[in-house]
């Protein structure tokens, strides 16, 4: 009984994490059609700038509350700057090629990405534990759990709970949501859909650095750490659906209980669970869950 | 075959085949391991006229390695004839049992799940410890029918071992883009539908390039693991995929070629990078790819198909 509860709360704090990071991937897509292989690029700027906050703010004794706000404010304005100038920059003058060659394009950037990261915060890697530590633990029971990674679920559920009403109720979220049916008919119908790419691209990109912010505590702050995120993001969006909101979040859990299953009953497949169940999803449904399948075009 | 690319791939196999005499050894080394590679760019060539590009073409690459580190060390075959062909068998035996899968997807899903099978792989092996885990495995040191070269021999036979099976494949995959099932790879990429319409099936057509490139993939990682000397799971990391489509692009599908000039031309960018910058080789390797793609999207090839028609159109 016991194993079972830590195997919930494991997978839905290891859910929250995919959940943060996959979003901005899946809005990216679902919009603009990009599977953005730089969205690691933003998780690791995100990542770096919250560990560099942390270091100029904590251990001074000012109130903690301020540092966590620095780590998530820090990130996110790398991501809107980064963003922007992928976008601006880079993207814009390959919308209608393949899909394929757009991934390539920022498979490049993010090849350009990881080297400007050691131009600027060196190769060393740095240790953010202070928000984790000054969080404090919970007992539950016999286990005891980091508020920080409850803090997490939090987060990741107020996420979820914000892109849904952001989607179905706000005015932007409806011209998205035109805009991810069909283009051409969303700008015949008046939409400047240059502008909505823009916007997405970049909320996605602050997505995607809030997620590093996030987990910098959790993990070490090193060179590669986008890499890894890449394909678990990647296999996230696949199970659930590429582009679909409602994917990603089961696309997470699903994901997320699987590896915490798997690391409390057979620790030696944890590593490729992941993509095992990846696997397995588009053997079943090639498009994901959430996703109906494409007609074929004449 | 046209007569003046036919002399052309003769001089230039002619001309390689001479500089393994003169050209010292950490630049036969280099043109190995870029030749060896070359075969698996070779195969992303072969899907990539189908409109099809594998992010997960490592997992052959490292199925063809680990085969010939694992039939060396437990069967103790020293031939490296016959350990190629076997790294080349096994790859593309998986291919044809995963290809029933693989074959019914297409454009970004394609590249997504041949990138889950190989992390698949990946991670089954860094969680083996009987396969060396993390550390990989060393691969002996292989004899040539017999002949056991050692050292400096032993570079230069691996040289004209990997040039031999280079221009083999080279011929063979020319020869195939030329049959009808070649031919048929542009028609399939513009639009599948009509194809089937013309009473081919798609999906074995698909199938077949798929089991062609993993037989290159295979070859090309079973040569690079001999010159090696070793093998680890990086072989089947989704960045060395993404390396192999990186010198696609580069090369371009115009031509078989292409894929081991492109392929030289990266490894010796990439060792000339390490040794001067170290810090901005990535970025130096994107912005490469970025003007290709921006500029280039034919890839290098492209250059000199324009020099040829240039010189075409202006004869009367």
């Amino acid at each position: 009984m016991l194993n079972a509860f830590a195997v919930l709360i494991d997978g839905l704090v290891y859910a929250a994490y995919l959940f943060i990071v996959a979003i901005g991937l899946t809005l990216i897509f679902g919009v603009m059609k990009i599977l953005n292989v730089a969205h690691g690029s933003f998780f690791t700027f995100g990542a770096y700038g919250a560990a560099s906050a942390v270091g100029i703010y904590f251990n001074r004794g000012l109130p903690e509350a301020g540092g966590y706000l620095l780590m998530v404010v820090l990130a996110m304005a790398l991501g809107l700057v980064l963003g922007l100038i992928l976008e601006r920059g880079i993207m814009r003058w390959v919308y209608g090629r393949d899909e394929v060659v757009m991934a390539l394009v920022t498979y490049a950037a993010f090849l350009i990405l990881e080297d400007v990261v050691i131009l600027i915060w060196g190769p060393g890697s740095y240790a953010a534990y202070q928000p984790l530590l000054s969080a404090g633990n919970i007992e539950i029971g016999e286990l005891i759990l980091s508020n920080y990674d409850l803090g997490l679920i939090a987060v990741a559920a107020m996420l979820a709970a914000a892109c849904y009403w952001g989607l179905k109720f706000t005015r932007y979220g409806r011209l998205l949501t035109a805009v991810i049916f069909d283009r051409e008919t969303a700008a015949a119908f008046g939409i400047n859909v240059r502008v909505v790419y823009t916007v997405t691209f970049v909320i996605g990109a602050m997505l995607g650095a809030l997620g590093g912010a996030i987990m910098a505590p959790k993990i070490a702050v090193t060179l590669g750490i986008g890499v890894e995120v890449i394909v678990l993001a990647f296999a996230v969006v696949a199970i659930g659906g590429m582009g679909s909101i409602e994917g990603a979040f089961a696309g997470a859990l699903i994901v997320g209980i699987c590896r915490a299953a798997t690391v409390h009953l057979f620790p030696q497949v944890e590593l490729f669970v992941i993509y095992a169940v990846m696997a397995l999803v588009l053997m079943i449904r090639p498009y994901g869950l959430f996703v109906r399948a494409q007609p074929r075009k004449i | 075959m046209v007569r003046g690319d036919r002399i052309a791939a003769g001089s230039a196999f002619l001309a390689a085949a001479v500089a393994g005499f003169m050209l010292p050894d950490w630049i036969i080394s280099l043109a190995t391991i870029a030749f060896a590679n070359g075969l698996v760019v070779l195969g992303l060539i072969v899907m990539w006229r189908a409109g099809l590009v594998s992010f997960g073409q490592a997992l052959y690459y490292c199925m063809g390695g680990y085969a010939v580190a694992l039939i060396g060390r437990w069967g103790g075959v020293t031939d490296a004839f016959l350990l190629v062909l076997v790294g080349g068998l096994s790859a593309a035996g998986i291919s044809f049992v995963i290809g029933f899968l693989l074959a019914r997807y297409r454009e970004i899903f394609f590249a997504m799940l041949s990138l889950a099978l190989s992390m698949i792989l990946y991670g089954l092996l860094v969680k083996t410890e009987s396969l060396g885990s993390t550390d990989g495995l060393n691969v002996i040191v292989p004899t040539f029918l017999g002949y056991a070269p050692h050292q400096e021999k032993l570079i230069v036979a691996l040289y004209f071992l990997v040039l031999v099976v280079c221009a083999t494949a080279a011929l063979l995959v020319g020869a195939y883009f030329r049959s009808l099932a070649g031919a048929l790879a542009i028609p399939v990429r513009d639009n599948e539908l009509r194809v089937e319409f013309l009473g081919m099936s798609v999906s074995r057509l698909i199938h077949t390039k798929l089991v062609i490139s993993a037989l290159l993939a295979g070859t090309g990682g079973a040569l690079a693991a001999l010159a090696v000397g070793h093998v680890d799971p990086n072989m089947s990391y989704w960045t060395t995929s993404g390396e192999f489509v990186f010198i696609t692009i580069l090369a371009g599908a115009g031509s078989v070629g292409a894929a081991f000039v492109g392929s030289l031309a990266f490894e010796s960018v990439r060792s000339f990078a390490f040794a001067m910058l170290p810090q901005l080789w990535e970025i130096l390797l994107g912005s490469v790819l970025l003007l290709t793609i921006l500029f280039l999207p034919q890839g290098l090839g492209s250059l000199i198909e324009r020099l040829h028609w240039g010189r075409e159109a202006k004869a009367p």
